[in-house]
């Protein structure tokens, strides 16, 4: 049963990924991309991390896709144009992409001390998975909010540096 | 297995055609509320009391001529109003109804599945859910519905993070995310024990409700539905059925948005009186009045809804953000840190 179902959203992950490369049109690619991410969710339901499925859920699929989409729909978009660049990002890219995910594979097969992932019933409840969190990965953890929270400054730096006497006019309102 | 399968085939099906006869009858209900607030009596000519016009409603939607206009993005356009229905009945999947009761041995009856994660499954559904308004504004290849869809996903996104965090107070006092179980909790004492009361959630309660009507595109923020600027919104081009698929949404998501309030400040199926009155020994009393209190408490909930719609204006779209982004969200995270603090000291 898990199998079955392992099986059937990898293939659709991995359908979507090259549905994602091959659509032409920014929105299909876009949608092609949330379908990845919820068959994700739905693998990483598979081994047990329920926090981690919910969380690939509502912030993945739900809250980045949709900025996604909605500067797609923004912009209005068109279809994406071939040129000469283009041909030659694909003959270029095509051996990149082979020879990168030949050096990783490796990395990985050759690394010793990686543990199993098992399919199962077996759980990750929400408790433990908060307990490692705040305790053993307290550190990491809080860095990596640091690190966003700089993102988020930096980008309203960079908003309001473009747009400086704009917005004090509309302060003034 | 099989019996599994069955069940919960059964309770799909029951949920599913309750739900829908649900999502009618409010709409009825909206409609002679309204009509009796200004002064005027609502449908009557269908059945008594007009009570079978939603049946004749959906009848005539069935019928009508589907049109799709000839500049539409055909796969999305037929791919929003499904998505957007979809989301809705899915997450009524994982509401628990009433007490849990089984009878011949099957899985619990008033629940359709029992999730530990429950209210990020709530979340996460209706996070997905704003695609069908976002796809079904671009791809109808119009500008009012293009509009209508970019203020609708720029307000859910907005109210998300403070419906989110509204309902952060409650777990931290439940300790779990599982429904079932943040009822549970709050069945000692009668009405003294939900979270709204003794739990002292009125702050996030009122953040929740607030967020709560943004979020189901509701008056006062009915802005992406506004016929007044946008013809009809983000379902402009849209006719017949799938017009009906994208009103049915709306109006069940008002029944889930009710569902999660029960659940989470209400006490959900419990009894405000506690168990001052004895517990009957009557199985069948037992097994269906705390289906009783639920559907009370979620009916008063689509009340207040109804009500809200017929006495207030509309707000204006630059105050709907003001008010989501500098009053709720600050809100909202003072009460997470207020009830935290109040754990930690008792």
């Amino acid at each position: 049963m898990h199998l079955i179902l392992f099986l059937v959203f990898a293939g659709l992950c991995l359908a979507g990924a090259i549905n994602l490369l091959l659509q032409s049109h920014p929105i299909n690619s876009a949608l092609s991309l949330i379908v990845v991410m919820t068959s994700l969710a739905v693998l990483y339901l598979l081994l047990g991390a329920e926090f981690l499925a919910a969380a690939q859920v509502i912030v993945y699929a739900g809250a980045i896709m949709v900025l996604f989409t909605f500067v797609v729909m923004l912009l209005n978009a068109g279809r994406e144009e071939r040129t000469l660049g283009s041909r030659v990002a694909r003959s270029i890219g095509f051996p990149a992409v082979v020879a990168i995910l030949a050096v990783i594979a490796t990395v990985i097969l050759h690394t010793h001390g990686l543990g199993v992932a098992r399919l199962g019933d077996g759980i990750t409840s929400t408790e433990e998975l908060s307990a490692v969190l705040f305790t053993k990965l307290l550190l990491p953890f809080e860095v990596t909010s640091v690190l966003i929270l700089i993102a988020i400054l930096g980008a309203v730096a960079l908003a309001r540096h473009g747009s400086g006497e704009q917005t004090e006019r509309t302060g003034e309102e | 297995m099989l019996q599994f399968i069955l069940w919960s085939v059964l309770k799909v099906a029951v949920v599913t055609v309750v739900m829908l006869l649900g999502i009618a009858y409010t709409v009825l209900l909206e409609r002679k509320l309204v009509g009796r607030i200004q002064n005027r009596w609502g449908p009557t000519r269908v059945g008594p009391f007009g009570l079978l016009q939603p049946l004749v409603d959906g009848a005539k939607s069935f019928l009508k001529e589907d049109i799709i206009p000839t500049g539409v993005y055909r796969p999305l356009y037929l791919l929003a109003p499904i998505l957007a229905l979809g989301c809705t009945l899915i997450l009524i999947g994982v509401v628990p109804f009433g007490e849990p009761f089984s009878v011949f041995g099957s899985p619990n009856l008033f629940q359709i599945s029992d999730v530990n994660v429950g209210l990020l499954v709530i979340l996460g559904v209706t996070s997905i859910g704003v695609y069908g308004i976002a796809l079904a504004g671009w791809s109808s290849n119009n500008k009012y519905s293009l509009l209508g869809a970019l203020r609708s996903s720029a307000q859910l996104v907005s109210y998300e993070l403070a419906l989110g965090l509204s309902l952060v107070g409650v777990v931290l006092r439940a300790g779990t995310l599982n429904l079932r179980l943040i009822v549970e909790q709050q069945g000692t004492r009668g009405f003294l024990s939900w979270n709204i009361f003794g739990g002292m959630q009125f702050v996030a309660f009122f953040i929740y409700l607030m967020a709560a009507f943004a979020e189901t595109n509701r008056s006062p923020f009915d802005l992406p539905e506004a016929e007044s600027e946008l013809t009809g919104g983000y379902h402009t081009e849209y006719s017949s059925m799938k017009f009906a698929m994208f009103f049915m949404a709306e109006y069940g998501n008002m029944i889930n948005v009710g569902c999660v309030a029960t659940l989470l400040f209400l006490g959900g199926w419990t009894n405000p009186f506690g168990n001052s009155f004895g517990t009957s020994h009557n199985i069948l009393v037992r097994a269906l009045l705390p289906l009783f209190w639920f559907v009370i408490k979620v009916f008063s909930f689509l009340f207040l809804y109804v009500w809200v719609r017929g006495t207030l204006p509309r707000f204006r779209y630059d105050q709907l953000m003001n008010f989501g982004w500098r009053w709720l969200m600050p809100l909202a995270i003072l009460n997470i840190v207020a009830t935290s603090l109040w754990l930690a000291y008792r």
